[in-house]
């Protein structure tokens, strides 16, 4: 049974000191956020397994730097939803704004709509699965961790990009600076085929293409000058 | 025959041979220079103010007998634990990557033991600094490599940096040749290529984003800790009222002096505003928001002596930062390692090629050989003693105008010896009642 939090009846310090002391237990407990009213900063630093829904939109940098925590928003998410998070899982039932996952280090971002511009930017080792559209510069030297995207990318997919893997089903509006297309090996159909199954996508691996980075800007070169 | 008189050669003030040598230089290779620390012009500095000292109508204090008190407390506004230090003098941002885990290290024994604190850089907290900093400030960057929630918890301080002196508006890069297996895996890249640091934050643009982004760091910290912001002399009046209004507890001001690891020489002369002109303008803004005091201002970018962070207070900061002269404390460009200074075509105190980790004293580099010359006890020794020299110089000096603690100096206490710099310190002209561009001059 899970434990209610009212947010007409409680302010943002009350419900995240409740979750961040249930997450410093590993109490596994599940909690339940009614009336979010898209506040901000909402179930962020969670540092321990423990289950939180969000019964609504939230603001800015939801259930960011998350570590262990298992948090899903039964509607859409601000900007930079699990930013620089660490492990767990965040699912977003509906829409994420922009920065989604931004500088992310671990664990899985599942996005169930579309997000916005500049997801992935800077990743560091998260993986993050986009079940509908993401919009231009996402993957913006995104350096470590795979982003998975059901639908189309925007503009400059994977610009500047270091070592992270980019999987897109559908269409690229234009690849960014120093992004290209690679060949998709054993080694990613099963990897990609275990991160879908993850996250609850009805895909298949051989449908998606692999993007990377072509490392001719991990040194400057005064000839690639006009890349930028 | 009589010779005809010849006229002395004349060389160029425009077409120096320093700028020569540049355009030879560029010729050569088709690229900019790029060095390490701030700017090295002539700019209007501290040395261009003075202290009036007590006379018949201010009352000095007794130099060793009467107390003149240096402590000072950062975060007052918001956060439940303000860090409390026992000198106006802290330590500046420099990132492990930029400097070797010995450096880092001396940096956290110098400034403990002065009773003073410490701050982490790009690339994140090392255990060295954490280890032997009792008050660390982490610094939250761009970049974000290393960021981690249980680093933001174990700092004393958070500093969000949104621009520095030596390039506002400006990004890094740290050159390959100073990425090693430990300094690759804390930034989650690859070892031996060169590591772009973001001029802008991932995450958030603009002031009212960054006032959110400032609710969520209180949040994860249990608004625990103080939230700097940092900002490049840019538009010190406007940039600090809206640090202010974006929820810093302290705004870190760093004029143009100010140094880095790595950035176009261009950029580092061109760009920003020099400290001196940062001041005045920044405490304004405190003072129309009502805001002085209770956000405390720190100021950095060229501070050498007591008298320099003597004036910096008299101007209206609660504390400065030092950086480059920190570095020197530690061994950086001594004499001693002339003959290593010239194999690689400087000399000492030019030596500026911070990013090619070559660095004879061992502080800007991660070569194991040259890293193990600093000797991180030794060095934090010095610095400790430089921390001191600095605090007491400024007592000295605050003494001297009757003040009994280094914060009740004041504009009043200065004058300037040249025009420019009545102008930006808004103090009179040696000799005058005179300050330029007020009273309707």
């Amino acid at each position: 049974m899970a434990v209610t939090l009212d947010m007409a009846k409680l302010d943002l310090r009350e419900v995240n000191t409740a979750l961040q002391s249930a997450a410093k237990t590993h109490s596994n407990d599940a909690y339940l956020i009614e009336n979010p009213r898209g506040s901000h900063a909402m179930a962020c630093g969670l540092d321990g397994a423990l289950d939180v829904t969000i019964k609504g939109s939230t603001g800015y940098y939801c259930a960011g730097m998350n570590k262990e925590a298992r948090v899903t928003v039964d509607g859409s998410a601000g900007p930079g939803v699990a930013e620089n998070m660490m492990s767990g899982i965040v699912t977003i039932a509906g829409d994420a704004s922009q920065y989604a996952g931004a500088t992310g280090h671990g664990g899985l971002l599942n996005i169930k709509g579309n997000a916005s511009s500049r997801c992935g930017i800077s990743m560091k080792g998260i993986d993050i699965v986009v079940h509908g559209n993401i919009g231009h510069m996402s993957a913006f030297m995104a350096q470590k961790g795979n982003l998975v995207v059901l639908g189309d990318a925007g503009d400059a997919l994977g610009d500047s990009l270091y070592e992270a893997r980019l999987f897109v089903r559908g269409k690229v509006k234009s690849l960014g600076a120093d992004c290209i297309e690679k060949e998709m090996r054993p080694e990613h159909l099963k990897m990609l085929a275990e991160l879908l199954e993850r996250a609850g996508a009805d895909a298949s691996p051989e449908e998606f293409r692999r993007y990377g980075s072509a490392r001719k800007l991990y040194h400057f070169n005064i000839d690639h000058a006009d890349e930028y | 025959m009589a010779k005809t008189p010849q006229t002395e050669p004349r060389q160029s003030w425009t077409f120096s041979n320093d700028v020569n040598s540049e355009i030879r230089r560029a010729a050569a290779t088709g690229i900019y220079d790029i060095r390490g620390g701030g700017a090295k012009r002539r700019v209007p500095h501290f040395d261009d103010l003075l202290f009036l000292g007590a006379s018949m109508s201010r009352y000095p204090l007794e130099g060793y007998r009467e107390k003149c008190d240096t402590s000072v407390t950062l975060g007052t506004r918001f956060a439940k634990k303000p860090i409390e230090l026992k000198i106006p003098v802290t330590i500046a941002g420099m990132s492990f990557g930029a400097l070797s885990g010995h450096a880092k290290e001396a940096l956290g024994r110098g400034a403990t033991m002065a009773g003073t604190s410490t701050t982490t850089g790009d690339g994140g907290m090392t255990e060295e600094e954490r280890g032997h900093s009792e008050k660390l400030v982490y610094q939250y960057l761009p970049s974000r490599y290393g960021m981690n929630p249980d680093d933001l918890r174990r700092a004393d301080a958070i500093e969000v940096v949104v621009g520095q002196g030596a390039k506002p508006g400006g990004g890094g890069m740290l050159l390959g040749q100073k990425i090693t297996e430990r300094v690759a895996g804390m930034r989650d890249l690859p070892v031996g290529i060169d590591q772009r640091s973001a001029c802008r934050h991932p995450d958030w643009t603009g002031p009212d984003d960054l006032e959110i982004k400032i609710l969520e760091l209180r949040e994860i910290t249990n608004w625990e800790k103080p939230i700097y912001i940092k900002i490049g002399g840019a538009r010190p009046y406007y940039d600090t009222a809206l640090a202010v209004k974006a929820g810093a507890d302290v705004v870190v001001l760093d004029g143009m002096q100010g140094g880095t690891a790595a950035t176009q020489d261009v950029f580092i002369e061109n760009v920003g505003q020099p400290t001196l002109a940062c001041i005045r303008p920044a405490v304004k803004a405190l003072q129309d928001l009502g805001m002085h005091r209770e956000v405390q201002l720190v100021v950095s970018g060229g501070i050498r002596t007591g008298a320099d962070v003597a004036k910096a207070l008299a101007l209206g900061a609660d504390a400065v930062a030092i950086g480059t002269a920190a570095l020197v404390a530690l061994g950086d460009n001594d004499p001693k390692w002339e003959a290593e200074y010239q194999k690689l075509g400087t000399t000492t105190g030019a030596y500026d090629d911070w990013h090619e980790g070559r660095d004879p004293a061992g502080i800007t580099t991660q070569d194991p050989d040259l890293m193990a010359r600093l000797d991180p006890i030794e060095a934090g020794r010095r610095l400790r003693n430089y921390l001191n020299v600095l605090t007491l110089e400024c007592q000295t000096l605050a003494r001297a105008c009757g003040k009994s603690h280094v914060h009740n100096l004041e504009p009043e206490d200065l004058c300037a010896l040249t025009i420019e710099a009545a102008a930006m310190a808004g103090v009179p002209l040696a000799g005058t009642s005179w300050i330029p561009g007020q009273s309707g001059f």
